[in-house]
């Protein structure tokens, strides 16, 4: 009876588990197969799963539809521009915040942190008449700059978590030795957090490709756009041509999986450590 | 005295090299964020646009919004608040549900939390697409498997009632972190006070009243505060798949804003509406942290 009651139970679990999995991957699986057939196919009724024919040629097509090279080409500048600069400057700051101690840093901590509370909306206007005033809008600078300014409260802070966990007596010993906070920061913290670098790595990464709001903000001239507004042109001006608007959001979504299948683990691992304990 | 008070070598140096390591986000907070508030703050009470410039007309943004005088915004207000009281309990639910059944001894944990997790790293405008075409009302695979099953099909995103339903649903889509914290957050509920629950014959449904759900309180309510600001400034979603529409019935807070700023050219107006929204989210906050200590539970009291 009670056994019973276990293997039942167990058998709801697995049901429900799988198809709230299907809910999370039909949509994915639907998207790759409609990028795949042609025009006709697609509206098939009853609905079918594989292509007839795999139609490769849809992606050639975004290529000729949309200049979607320049638009990797320039998702790419503005991506690594935005790691380099937040792998860079966010562990160099969250070094200051957690192992040095000087007068201030608290206040500074403080602020920064409440950084992230405060709403995008409220800074967009301003940030924009100042990169205007300067008249350098339309270019990749307003996108790739606050990276370069310890690239988001998030990171930091996630950072100085992983930093204060070090025991001290590692940067005392090698102080006593005559390092200075350089060669501590270079030799000691870097090489022991690299797991915790490659996690901001890459939700820069992902902030940065998959980023929207900036792109549509910053960007007017269409051969500046990046690969997030060429989809978005396709959902727009194209709409209809299905197959192809498909085929376009799979390539913008290529990179995402590669990343994502590379550190999915330390994804993760930094998204439990900055949600729970903060 | 005065040698105690005099800040050592060692003291100078430290805050030199403090400062100089900090630099880059003490300079970024001042630029991108402490500045554009403040100008922000200063362009509200402003007529200010591109072309002509500004002048100062004390509350007069402020009192067109709360007049009524452009309706859209209560309008935009009142769809923005309907999705959040729609949105955050049903994805708090439906992750809160699916941490727990990935906390029994189910095989294939890892496929499964990678599965769950997946459809948070597709960007927003690419997730619009695969939704948009799904709910497409005449060719979309929502409506055929509607009609294969004799039910009635419905116009989705396309219609003036369906389309926050439908946006709530599209965001259930993106639940994977909230579900990941809250994984993290059951595994670490001690396994003795779940044992003694079991020991008194409490069944599952005890031991999530009386155990889990207590223990969880803090991550449950992380979750709801981070989902709150992020629900109030949902904004990609409405641009690509519905522009407002249909008869703004999708024009969120944030859409709002972007249309009155980079559409019409009314920065001042546009920097009244962000205000506002700061601290409608300020207020909300601080009211769920002050109301936190009733409900939510921190281990060692």
């Amino acid at each position: 009876m009670k056994k019973g009651r276990k293997t039942i139970s167990r058998v709801l679990t697995y049901i429900v588990l799988i198809l709230g999995a299907a809910f999370c991957i039909v949509p994915l699986l639907w998207m790759v197969r409609s990028s795949l057939m042609n025009t006709v196919e697609i509206f098939a009724m009853p609905p079918k799963w594989i292509p007839s024919e795999f139609m490769w040629e849809n992606y050639k097509e975004v290529f000729d539809t949309l200049p979607f090279g320049t638009y990797f080409l320039n998702s790419f500048i503005i991506t690594f521009g935005c790691v380099a600069g937040t792998m860079l400057t966010s562990s160099i700051c969250a070094y200051g915040l957690a192992r040095i101690n000087w007068k201030g840093r608290n206040v500074v901590f403080a602020c920064v942190i409440s950084s992230m509370m405060l709403p995008f909306a409220v800074t967009l206007i301003p940030t924009f008449l100042m990169w205007r005033t300067i008249g350098i809008t339309d270019s990749v600078i307003p996108l790739i700059a606050p990276a370069w300014f310890g690239g988001g409260a998030f990171y930091i802070f996630l950072l100085r978590q992983f930093y204060m966990g070090i025991p001290r007596d590692f940067d005392e010993a090698a102080y006593l030795d005559g390092a200075t906070h350089i060669q501590i920061f270079t030799y000691i913290i870097l090489p022991v957090t690299r797991p915790a670098m490659a996690v901001v790595g890459m939700f820069a990464f992902l902030n940065a490709w998959n980023d929207f709001l900036g792109p549509l903000v910053y960007l007017n001239s269409e051969k500046k756009y990046t690969v997030a507004l060429g989809l978005q042109l396709f959902t727009g001006s194209y709409r209809g041509e299905w197959n192809l608007m498909m085929a376009a959001a799979c390539l913008v979504l290529i990179p995402v999986i590669i990343v994502f299948s590379f550190g999915q683990k330390y994804l993760v691992e930094g998204i439990t450590m900055t949600g729970v304990k903060g | 005295m005065s040698v105690k008070r005099s800040m050592s070598v060692r003291e100078k140096r430290e805050n030199r090299w403090g400062v100089l390591f900090s630099l880059p986000c003490i300079l970024g907070f001042l630029i991108f964020a402490l500045i554009p508030m403040v100008v922000s703050l200063v362009l509200s009470f402003m007529n200010y646009n591109f072309t002509t410039g500004g002048s100062f007309t004390g509350l007069s943004n402020y009192k067109q919004l709360f007049s009524g005088a452009d309706p859209y915004f209560y309008k935009s207000l009142t769809v923005t608040v309907i999705y959040v009281l729609l949105s955050i309990p049903s994805s708090l639910i439906f992750a809160f549900f699916i941490a727990l059944l990935l906390n029994t001894d189910v095989k294939g944990k890892g496929i499964f939390r990678t599965i769950f997790y997946l459809p948070t790293v597709v960007p927003i405008v690419a997730m619009a697409a695969i939704w948009m075409w799904i709910f497409n009302p005449d060719m979309g695979l929502a409506n055929h498997l509607l009609k294969g099953i004799h039910m009635p099909v419905s116009k989705w995103l396309s219609g003036e009632s369906s389309v926050i339903p439908t946006l709530v649903f599209i965001n259930l889509w993106t639940t994977g972190s909230t579900m990941v914290i809250f994984l993290a957050g059951i595994q670490d509920v001690p396994r003795q006070l779940l044992e003694a629950v079991q020991i008194d014959g409490g069944g599952f449904f005890a031991k999530l009243r009386h155990v889990i759900i207590p223990m969880m309180t803090p991550t449950i309510f992380y979750n709801a505060v981070m989902g709150v600001i992020n629900g109030f400034q949902i904004f990609t979603q409405s641009y690509v798949m519905t522009q407002g529409g249909p008869n703004n019935a999708s024009l969120f807070y944030v859409y709002y804003l972007y249309r009155e700023a980079f559409e019409f050219s009314r920065m001042g107006k546009a920097c009244a509406i962000a205000w506002v929204l700061f601290v409608i989210i300020m207020v909300l906050t601080v009211v769920i942290f002050k109301n936190s200590n009733r409900w939510v539970y921190y281990g060692g009291e």
